[in-house]
């Protein structure tokens, strides 16, 4: 009847997960509760679940972001304190707890705290940047966030039924096959990632629609803010590497589940075809997460500098051939796999190459810096920094790039540092630096500006005070994943970083608590103008946050910096252009994406557990629900242009009085 | 004529995207075609996931480990008969998109329900086919070419089902609420897939079962 499940799943016998469970759950309880009692359930159904407005649904994808970072930050400062404690010592993680947290903090990290969050402020941005509606396809741009956010229930679900993955965030074979991995770890990981990759590729073949279809009347290529090239080009590389994930982990199912032979070690599998498949889609997916990341610096520098960017073609080209060249870096992730001189020097001149068009670009962004008025603002600092700290990670890169020298640090901790140097000095700096950036557009008042610097500087120093030390132990031979070791000149390292990633958290906690004051003090940081940062691209023209249908009129875009121009203009002319307002139509909420998560969740759990009958439910009840969907009779409904008239006058008057009093003072 | 009059202050011709081009964008293309290309994109993306299996499947062709290839298993007079009924349900196919564009109900039904009849004669032999393999010992947990060859052709037959899966809902769909505007986008999304699904069809025929029996 149920499977595999039985009450055997919880681990009664392991404090730390069952207590980690029980605060999570008591805080998912509160919250309902407090929904419920307040009364403010109905308002979270019909204007967050069932909303298929761009902009709320890419606000759920960065606070499910920054939720799970907080899970993922709680893995790595238990992964830290274990390496800190575990000399000549078996520490306080026993090693089958201390593989599932190092698995699911990498896990985590990358599918459910790195894309949603670059996908949420793609989501959130890239429409109103093209001066648009919404995206191409709203109520999959739903289904796309809810199926993200099953993914990340399953992988939680396994805290406390069952157990997680103990390969490693990639579940290399033989040891992710039956054979080696009996237990449903390896299952909650695949078909987590399974449905979540679906997810992904619907935001990404939505965002790609977006960007190359439905763009502002006037708004060629040439003339598109950085940031949607950069989310163009990220999502052609959703849309061509998640279905190779999506293929690989479907062989590994197989295998699994019905004893085929594509990766085993017996009847002619091959186990290296797994390195390669899983890292055509794993190199793209680092330039997945990094491309928007440069976009939302292009943006913030160009804004901050109080210039136009500096070299926007070379942008584009280096944004374009980045794109491209991430295909062919592929193998110089397991050069010790021995395919010969030929093989590996090709691969790693590529990865060479491919640093050209990312030096393009950094010297692109402090030419805009040069003889800018910089303003040294929150989102500025978080740019910065990166600059600084991604230059460090690049250098290395090109290091290990060089096979010979990855021989020697292959798996080391000297990698460790460096993948964390360029995902959390380029990612989550990005992420950040584009959440200060954005957040008075979403919800229109200012972040907290002392909070957020003092959040910087400790991310800033506990990043460096954390990373560091782990150059010099992979330097000195430590290997990754180790649960204890004896080796006497790492301790002093580990302690060090320990330290380190103590400061990171602080810098983490302190956002939460800028986060906090913001919304209590959020009349006296209230920004009436839309415009916050005197911002260039078309979504500061609109109101914050901005109305449901984004634009009251149609823009009509005549160059690059299209709001700039705008504002020197009407500026110069001194009298305002008439605007004709008309009816809007908009897509009518639904709550497809919703049901049909939930019945994803249903088969996804039944499907990790053998529970048959539930995998037929949960799939006829996805199915179900799409023939619902498509049954509507009216998809839309109609603003009237008295109504879109009225929204307009408010913000246009809120403008003209901080305009003229500003001209009078 | 002065273009300087007419131009805006900062159309200036050495700004990046200053001069007003020829190919002026006329801004948001209309449904039809954003909602056609979002899923020729899905098509790619679909068509990437194949390209892994075929790949998978030309490594791991000859990792026969001791049981029968290719070569000993597959009978090309049924692929054949498969491959007939698929491409004439590509025919059918485009003469149910024909009769939606005129807005033939009757005509529209007749198409759709010869596809799916042929879709299920495909569907019908390549089960047959599989029976037979696993009848005679050469299942998919038998070697890693097998694995391979199922896993490539059965995800093909999938798509297959799936295919006629949704032929059905739009079938009673168009049935009940007549060739309305979404319905239509629909099927164009229907009909690529279809016609998606025998190209993908001509790249199993050829690698698996012409390469496959030439050895």
């Amino acid at each position: 009847m149920f499977g595999k499940l039985s009450w055997s799943a919880i681990p009664i016998d392991q404090p730390i997960p069952l207590i980690a469970a029980a605060i999570v759950l008591l805080v998912i309880a509160t919250v309902i509760a407090w929904a419920v009692l307040k009364g403010h359930m109905p308002y979270l159904w019909q204007e967050w679940i069932t909303s298929v407005d761009h902009k709320r649904i890419g606000v759920m994808y960065v606070l499910l972001a920054t939720v799970m970072l907080l899970r993922g930050g709680t893995d790595a400062l238990m992964m830290r304190a274990q390496q800190a404690v575990a000399f000549h010592s078996p520490g306080y993680l026993p090693p089958e707890h201390f593989n599932q947290i190092f698995s699911a903090h990498g896990t985590i990290m990358i599918f459910f705290v790195g894309m949603p969050f670059v996908i949420g402020l793609m989501n959130f941005v890239v429409p109103l940047q093209l001066g648009v509606r919404d995206v191409a396809f709203p109520t999959l741009n739903s289904v796309g966030f809810w199926l993200t956010a099953t993914g990340a229930l399953l992988v939680n679900l396994s805290l406390v039924i069952g157990e997680f993955a103990r390969t490693g965030w990639l579940p290399f074979p033989p040891l992710s096959e039956m054979t080696y991995s009996p237990g449903v770890g390896v299952d909650y990981y695949a078909w987590a990632l399974e449905i979540s990759g679906v997810g992904t590729l619907v935001a990404g073949i939505n965002l790609v629609t977006t960007v190359l279809k439905l763009r502002a009347k006037g708004m060629n290529y040439l003339r598109m803010p950085m940031f949607c090239w950069t989310t163009l080009a990220s999502n052609l590389l959703i849309v061509a590497a998640f279905p190779i994930l999506t293929a690989t982990l479907a062989m590994l199912l197989l295998d699994r589940y019905l004893g085929f032979h594509f990766f085993t070690n017996e009847a002619g599998g091959n186990v290296m075809m797994f390195m390669n498949l899983i890292w055509a889609w794993g190199h793209p997916e680092v330039y997945i997460l990094i491309l928007p990341a440069f976009g939302i610096y292009s943006e913030i520098v160009s804004t901050f500098s109080g210039k136009p960017l500096f070299g926007y073609r070379s942008m584009v080209l280096a944004t374009m051939a980045i794109c491209i060249i991430s295909f062919m870096v592929w193998l110089h992730h397991f050069f010790t796999m021995g395919a010969g001189p030929n093989v590996n020097a090709i691969f790693g001149i590529a990865s060479m190459v491919i640093a050209v068009p990312t030096g393009v670009k950094i010297y692109n962004w402090l030419f805009t810096m040069y003889g800018g008025r910089i303003r040294f603002a929150t989102p500025m600092l978080w740019s910065l920094g990166f600059m600084v700290t991604f230059i460090i990670g690049g250098l290395t890169g090109v290091l290990v790039a060089v096979p010979p020298a990855d021989f020697l640090l292959h798996n080391s901790m000297f990698l460790v540092a460096h993948f964390h140097n360029v995902i959390i000095g380029g990612v989550l700096f990005g992420a950040f630096a584009g959440l200060t950036y954005w957040f008075p557009k979403a919800f229109g008042f200012r972040l907290h500006e002392g909070l957020g610097k003092a959040a910087f500087w400790f991310s800033f120093a506990g990043f460096y005070l954390t990373f560091i030390p782990l150059y010099a132990a992979g330097m000195l031979g430590m290997t990754r994943r180790m649960q204890h070791y004896d080796v006497a000149a790492w301790r002093p390292w580990m302690i060090i970083a320990t330290v380190g990633v103590v400061v990171l958290a602080v810098g983490i906690v302190l956002q939460v608590l800028q986060l906090v004051v913001s919304i209590q003090r959020r009349d006296e940081l209230r920004d009436r103008t839309g415009d916050p940062w005197d911002g260039r691209s078309l979504e500061w023209a609109t109101a914050s946050p901005p109305p449901v249908f984004n634009f009251a009129f149609d823009p009509d875009v005549e160059g690059l910096d299209a709001y700039w121009w705008l504002k020197a203009q009407s500026r110069q002319q001194q009298v305002e252009q008439p605007r004709n307002y008309h009816d809007i139509e908009m897509p009518r909420n639904s709550p497809t994406g919703f049901v049909c998560a939930f019945f994803a969740t249903v088969m996804g759990f039944a499907l990790i557990w053998h529970i048959w009958w539930m995998v037929i439910l949960g799939g006829v009840g996805a199915f179900a629900t799409f023939v619902v969907f498509a049954w509507r009779d009216t998809d839309e409904y109609v603003i009237p242009a008295a109504e879109v008239a009225r929204i307009d006058r408010l913000n246009l008057d809120q403008r003209r009085d901080l305009v003229t009093s500003a001209g009078s003072a | 004529m002065s273009t300087a009059a007419t131009m805006p202050a900062h159309a200036d011709p050495h700004h990046v995207g200053g001069m007003r081009a020829a190919t002026e964008h006329e801004g948001p293309a209309p449904k039809r075609i954003v909602t056609g290309y979002g899923f020729w994109i899905f098509l790619l993306s679909d068509i990437v996931m194949f390209s892994c299996f075929f790949a998978s499947y030309a490594v791991l062709v000859n990792e026969t480990a001791g049981g029968p290839s290719g070569a000993q298993l597959f009978d090309l007079r049924s692929v054949a008969i498969e491959t007939a009924c698929l491409l004439l349900s590509s025919f059918t196919c485009g003469l149910a998109t024909i009769s939606a564009d005129i807005r033939r109900q009757a005509r529209f039904q007749a198409a759709m329900a010869t596809t799916c009849v042929l879709g299920l004669a495909f569907l019908a032999l390549e089960g047959r086919e599989f029976a037979d393999f696993v009848a005679r010992g050469a299942g998919p947990t038998r070697s890693a070419f097998l694995s391979a060859f199922f896993t490539l052709v059965g995800c093909h037959g999938l798509h297959v089902s799936a295919g006629i899966l949704w032929l059905l809902t739009m079938m009673a769909q168009v049935y009940a609420k007549g060739f309305r505007a979404d319905i239509q986008r629909r099927l164009l999304c229907f009909a690529l897939f279809w016609h998606a699904l025998d190209i993908i069809w001509v790249a199993v025929f050829s690698v698996v079962y012409l390469l496959g029996s030439g050895v």
